[in-house]
């Protein structure tokens, strides 16, 4: 009998003893074993439930049954029920030690035998972790009528390739083996300590439970004896068996992971997603090995089981159409507008092609098509103020036709190192000439470029990498510097010559001049080596003068066709689908660990044509790429780009006259900057000379992009740029961007409550999820002004999906057709969308939502107060509004403001919004994040400012 | 020892609340307030007087309601003369209790437990409909910060101090009573001050002239207190909304909670005395207090102190640590929401101790 009373968490009810005859090779026949399991069914059956399927789980090794707890928690209560069976595998847990020692064929029979005597006939979900995910695949390959999805935490099925994890290999070792994993509990102890964060002590009892002595440990040796590390083990031909079956799965997978594993590391997530082209991936930043006991995986798990099918493949042909937007003039018609319901309203089954005809499936132009046109254009496209390869030698120029040109030999030359369609490719190269190149040339390959940027700080930078896992890293020294430091993945690939030992040292496997030229020399006639760019002395031909001149680029095109036809067919062929990866994008990490964000070609199609649209930025526009994802685009919407000489990791750097000099070299007409960028080119305006007064004058177009920026700054910035219009667009990296305003559409918005950012840019729908008085959020939009809620947009756009993080997608698509941005704002009459604040910092006063930015605007009338916050104190529902204030003259400590200004603020405050603030605070500093230096980091504070009123000693934000 | 006294000529019965002479009024009913000598209990009277109901005030000491009142005046420990106080009334509201941060276990169970007991059943026997019980929001509040909780349920064994575990059990046995012909509320109206407070305000102005008042880790302690008008309301409202209220223990509060040394800074203001600029951390108050506590005690006995100690571990609890509340469900089952704000309360707190008007 087990013990009573049972384990933490555990009802005793699930625990249960079946003898079951078993079929395994290793048993003599008419054997049979007691299996001991955690199961809900006789439990669902008391109660008269019918179950939807049964949810088979596997532990690994050395946990058993109990780790599978919270799943049979929620089972019975999630809206569609499940049974679930959670075994403890012979000779573990409180399974009968059977004497022999049961390989991983007899494991995978085990199985069968079990689910054969306890009569599951399906639909039958597996759930494995560790080395039960290969034995709870075995089984499903092994019973696919039954078999209607998997599921699949921290576990790998192939080690080839790859080599062992170390931790694995020590274990193995005979010197360690039987000591480490029989005679002594280390490898038990050692696999409990891999929790995030560490285990309550009554769990950890539980999982040593069944394992107290080394008699009955045998079976955690063996298990470990048992791994198949390479061909010569003797349960090799199964696992590659298992390995090579889940190929042809046609069922859904989810696989949920814990990156901070020191033995199945995001290699075999790697590995797995490969096998498993349909899963739906959620990987947990800051979680381990032990996933199930790090995070609540059973709430995301029944929401994906419950999930409709077609609702969970994120490719826009898939989408479902926006949900209606609800107002009251068409409420009653309403019921005709609606859009049929997703198809496939049943649980995962099968899973439909991800292709098919989207609602946004509109001509489609591709990003490289204008550069393709203009192949034998001898006009600029990309100038570089300060050249990456030779810096201080004066500005370097590319024509049309030599981008183009540049753009071929670097796809080729990316091609003949393996880089293929589909394979991620990491950029962390400065823009500029360089990076325009390979982003052009990986478009054209259909690799999907990820994006990273240096402001996350190099651990933010090194999770979001190792997040993305990239094939291929093309850097600069300073990235191979991090690179070896945090160990990220990839073949690396230097954008410049670098001498041999540094080669050794940072595992450098080719640079861009060897790949330039390896390609050209397979094409004829040999090329201009300065066209090659770095490595090779600048060309500073000036814009007058271009190096290649039309005939021979046309010339070269046609050569390489006849001469090199395989070469040619393979990098310009069709080009990628629309509907295939194109770049992965990162968020900026101040609401938690940055998020990898997928476009498609399509939606990156759609980016360019929307400002082009927006912002007049047709063929024959040149301009200032001060601000990097737009600038990025110039040579797709045709337009003459310059890169300014500043360090763009550090926007503050651009200097008015180096902005003036770049305006200059190619008579620019409009600029790309951030809020941070355009400061410093103010406080630097002295000096300008006439001649750059002259530049900017020709300005038609000035873009503040990235962050908010103040009124008086951009009135300012206008007697830089008179003859400008001034714009600041709104977006996130999600949709960029969502909507644009002018100078003087801030001018005549007024004051309100929030930030009035304009109307929506071309192709884009805004609208608003209504904020119910708890902080909830409604899924029916409206446009009817005044309504503050979430804002919502749609268009063509908007980000295919997040990478890796299933729930988060589920999430932000929850209003079907629509992207959630999580700030929160209202439209006005006018149409105009005023932001408010992020959903996260909305205040549930007692007497209904407030958000903060009015509040906090009005905090700021105050002569002495530089900067305030307005964040919410106490449980969702009844909080109060608590203001923290930076002021002119910095508080000496935090603590509660002096009397009078406490007062005079919570009056002006009273006044403008309503808000009866708590308490108000001041801080020496407040807390804004490093990216933007500009968004306060509202979170904290509001925890801050709960500890601090809580009593107790106050500490620093 | 009952001391009926009533005031002017007139017999005793004839202003009676039930008697003939009885003011005539359509909506009033006949009221018993007991503790109508306290600044909660005098401001309920008068309340109820104005709002046309008939009222009777219990209480050792006279209390200042006005002529219209009728008074019974006596202890809560003498059955003889709350049989009299409850007789021909159709609702009580009760607050007399002996609310002290010291004293001897035993004054408070007679007083507060015994008292209660003694009151209920009168006022049961006497066919009295409903009664308001008047407790502290201290009866659930264990020495955890309070941030936006609920009431909570009252707890004799783990709410601290003499005066909250004695009125923890009262409320208890008080709630016990309700059914549908003897209703009982209870209504915990937190830290009440206003003109004429004795318990909190003069307390503070006189320690804070005299420089004895520190703020505790820098008076960041969000609480929350209750203007007297707000509290007198509703104390005054549940009685309309028996309906609702019966059977429940609701918190009352200004629902705008403000950090102690801000509120202590303010009466200092009002009061034209210096607020307290030096700070001592929580725990040290705390330590000191328990230790000042049990002296005063120990000397109080001796007849050594009269005062009340200048620190006791609830007071430094009380200071030291926030305790606010979820205020939506007290004005959803009473209806009602506070009229005076804070600030309108310290601008009629100043007026008061400016002497212009009140």
């Amino acid at each position: 009998m087990v013990a009573k009373p049972l384990w933490p968490g555990v009802d005793p009810a699930w625990s249960r003893r079946v003898r079951v005859p078993s079929t395994a090779a290793v048993d003599p026949a008419g054997t049979a074993i007691t299996w001991h399991l955690l199961d809900n069914g006789p439990q669902l059956a008391e109660r008269g439930i019918e179950p939807v399927g049964t949810l088979l789980c596997v532990h690994g090794n050395p946990t058993w049954s109990y780790l599978w707890r919270t799943l049979l928690a929620a089972a019975g209560d999630a809206a569609a029920p499940w049974r679930v069976v959670a075994v403890d595998q012979l000779d573990m847990g409180f399974s009968e030690r059977t004497g022999r020692f049961r390989r991983l064929e007899d494991r995978i029979t085990d199985l069968g035998d079990l689910t054969a005597e306890l009569g599951i006939t399906g639909p039958v979900v597996t759930v494995g972790h560790d080395w039960g995910g290969v034995i709870s695949l075995g089984w499903a390959t092994r019973h696919r009528k039954q078999l209607s999805g998997v599921v699949l935490t921290n576990t790998a099925v192939h080690p080839a390739g790859f080599g062992l994890p170390a931790p694995l290999k020590l274990a193995l070792h005979p010197a360690v083996h039987q000591w480490g994993t029989t005679t002594s509990a280390a490898f038990l102890r050692v696999t409990h300590a891999l929790a995030h964060p560490p285990l309550e002590k009554d769990v950890k009892d539980a999982f040593m439970a069944p394992y107290r002595h080394a008699a009955r440990r045998t079976g955690v040796g063996n298990f470990v004896a048992d791994i198949p590390a390479d061909e010569g083990t003797p349960s090799w031909g199964t696992l590659i068996e298992v390995a090579e079956g889940i190929r042809t799965l046609d069922v859904p997978a989810l696989i949920m992971w814990g990156p901070k594993d020191p033995v199945f590391s995001d290699r075999y997530l790697r590995d797995l997603m490969d096998r498993l082209p349909q899963a739906d991936v959620h990987r947990f930043e800051g979680a381990g090995h032990l996933l199930p006991e790090d995070r609540d995986i059973a709430t995301p798990l029944f929401t994906w089981l419950s999930t409709p099918v077609a609702d969970q493949a994120t490719a826009p042909g898939d989408r479902p159409k926006a949900a209606p937007v609800v107002d009251q003039a068409s409420a009653s018609e309403r019921v005709e507008t609606q859009v049929d319901p997703a198809p496939g309203d049943r649980p995962k089954a099968a899973r439909p092609a991800r292709r098919s005809v989207g609602t946004h499936a509109q001509a489609f132009r591709p990003m490289l098509a204008e550069l393709d046109e203009r192949r034998t254009d001898d006009s600029p496209a990309v100038v570089d103020m300060a050249p990456l390869a030779a810096p201080g030698a004066g500005p370097r120029t590319l024509t049309w036709a030599e981008l183009a040109g540049q753009v071929d030999l670097l796809a080729d030359g990316l091609a003949g190192i393996g880089v293929k369609a589909g394979d991620r490719i990491n950029l962390l190269v400065p823009p500029g000439i360089e990076l325009t190149s390979l982003i052009y040339a990986c478009l054209k390959l259909g690799a999907v470029i990820v994006v990273a940027d240096a402001g996350l700080g190099p651990a933010g930078l090194s999770r979001a990498i190792k997040g993305a896992g990239p094939k291929f890293i093309v850097g600069i020294e300073r990235a191979f510097v991090a690179a070896r430091l945090f160990n990220w993945p990839g073949q690396r690939i230097s954008v410049t010559d670098l001498g041999e030992a540094k080669r050794k040292l940072y595992r450098i496997a080719h640079t861009v001049p060897e790949l330039v030229e390896a390609a050209a020399a397979n094409s004829a006639p040999p090329l201009d080596r300065s066209l090659l760019g770095a490595g090779a002395p600048p060309s500073t031909t000036d814009v007058s003068a271009p190096v290649v001149d039309q005939a021979s680029a046309s010339e070269r095109v046609e050569t390489r066709v006849e001469t090199h036809p395989e070469t040619f067919v393979e990098t310009s062929g069709p080009g990628p689908d629309p509907d295939d990866d194109a770049a992965i994008l990162f968020t900026s990490g101040s609401t938690g660990p940055a998020k990898g964000v997928v476009y498609t070609h399509r939606q990156l199609a759609a980016m360019r044509d929307t400002l082009k649209d927006t912002y007049g930025l047709e063929a024959g526009t040149s301009l200032v790429a001060g601000f990097a994802p737009f600038a990025l685009l110039g040579p797709a919407l045709g337009a003459t780009s310059v890169t300014p000489d500043m360090d763009v990791t550090a926007p503050k750097t651009l200097t008015a006259a180096a902005l003036a000099d770049a305006a200059a070299a190619v008579h620019a007409t409009a600029v790309f900057a951030s809020p941070a960028a355009l400061t410093n080119v103010l406080a630097t305006a002295d000096g300008l000379t006439d001649e750059h007064r002259v530049a900017l004058s020709s300005v038609k177009l000035l873009l503040s992009a990235g962050a908010p920026i103040p009124e008086p700054l951009l009135a300012k910035v206008q007697s830089l740029v008179p003859s400008a219009t001034l714009h600041t667009p709104y977006g996130m990296t999600e949709a960029l961007p969502v909507t644009d305003i002018s100078l003087d559409g801030i001018r005549a918005a007024g004051s309100g409550n929030g930030v009035c950012v304009g109307t929506p840019v071309s192709g884009a729908t805004v609208a608003i999820a209504p904020v119910a008085a708890d902080g909830s959020v409604s899924d029916q939009p409206t446009t009817n002004p005044g309504v503050t809620g979430e804002i919502l947009v749609s268009a063509p756009h908007v980000k295919d999906r997040y990478d890796g993080l299933w729930i988060t997608q589920q999430h932000s698509a929850s209003v079907p057709g629509w992207h959630r941005t999580g700030d929160v704002g209202h439209l006005d009459a006018e149409g105009r969308l005023w932001v408010e604040g992020r959903l996260a910092h909305i205040i549930t006063t007692a007497s209904g939502v407030a958000t903060p930015v009015a509040a906090e605007q009005a905090a700021e009338t105050h002569d002495v107060v530089r900067l305030a916050a307005v964040v919410g104190v106490g449980p969702v529902g009844a909080q109060v509004p608590v203001a923290v204030l930076e002021t002119l003259a910095p508080a000496a400590r935090p603590g509660t403001a002096p009397r009078a200004l406490g007062e005079e603020v919570r009056a002006a405050v009273v006044r403008s919004t309503g808000l009866d603030l708590a308490a108000v605070l001041v801080v020496p500093e407040l807390p804004t994040d490093i990216r933007h230096n500009s968004k306060i980091d509202r979170a904290g504070l509001a925890d801050w400012a709960t500890r601090s009123l809580a009593g107790g000693r106050i500490r620093k934000p | 020892m009952t001391k009926n006294e009533p005031v002017g000529d007139s017999p005793a019965a004839d202003r009676s609340p039930l008697g003939a002479g009885a003011p005539p009024s359509t909506t009033g009913r006949a009221v018993l307030v007991t503790g109508a000598s306290g600044m909660l209990g005098g401001a309920v009277a008068r309340l109820l007087l104005d709002q046309g109901h008939r009222v009777r005030t219990f209480q050792r000491r006279p209390a200042d309601v006005g002529p219209a009142a009728e008074t019974v005046l006596g202890s809560l420990t003498d059955p003889d003369a709350v049989a009299q106080a409850v007789h021909g009334v159709q609702a009580v509201i009760h607050l007399a209790a002996k609310v002290s941060f010291t004293g001897e276990w035993s004054e408070f169970v007679a007083t507060n437990i015994g008292g209660t007991k003694t009151l209920l059943a009168a006022a049961k026997s006497a066919g009295v409909r409903d009664v308001v019980f008047v407790s502290s929001p201290s009866v659930a509040h264990f020495g955890e910060a309070i941030a936006g909780a609920g009431a909570g349920t009252a707890d004799p064994e783990r709410a601290h101090g003499n005066y909250a575990r004695s009125k923890a059990a009262a409320e208890l046995l008080a709630l016990a009573e309700d059914s549908p012909g003897f209703r009982v509320a209870a209504i915990r109206p937190h830290v009440v001050w206003g003109p004429g407070d004795t318990q909190l305000v003069e307390r503070v102005v006189a320690r804070a002239q005299a420089g004895r008042l520190p703020l505790l880790d820098n008076g960041a302690a969000l609480i929350d207190t209750t203007y007297i008008d707000n509290a007198a309301a509703a104390i005054v409202r549940a009685l309309d909304r028996m309906d609702q209220a019966h059977g429940q223990a609701l918190v009352v509060t200004n629902g705008q909670p403000r950090p102690v040394g801000e509120l202590i800074a303010g009466i200092c203001a009002a009061a034209g005395v210096k607020a307290p600029a030096w700070s001592v951390p929580g725990w040290l108050a705390r330590g000191a207090g328990s230790v000042i506590e049990r002296a005063w005690t120990a000397a109080g006995k001796r007849g050594l102190v009269k005062d009340e100690p200048p620190m006791t571990r609830f007071l430094a609890e009380q200071l030291s640590t926030a305790h606010w509340f979820d205020q939506r469900r007290t004005r959803e089952v009473l209806d009602w929401r506070p009229d005076v704000s804070i600030e309108d309360g310290l601008r009629r707190l100043a007026a008061h101790y400016s002497g212009t008007t009140s």
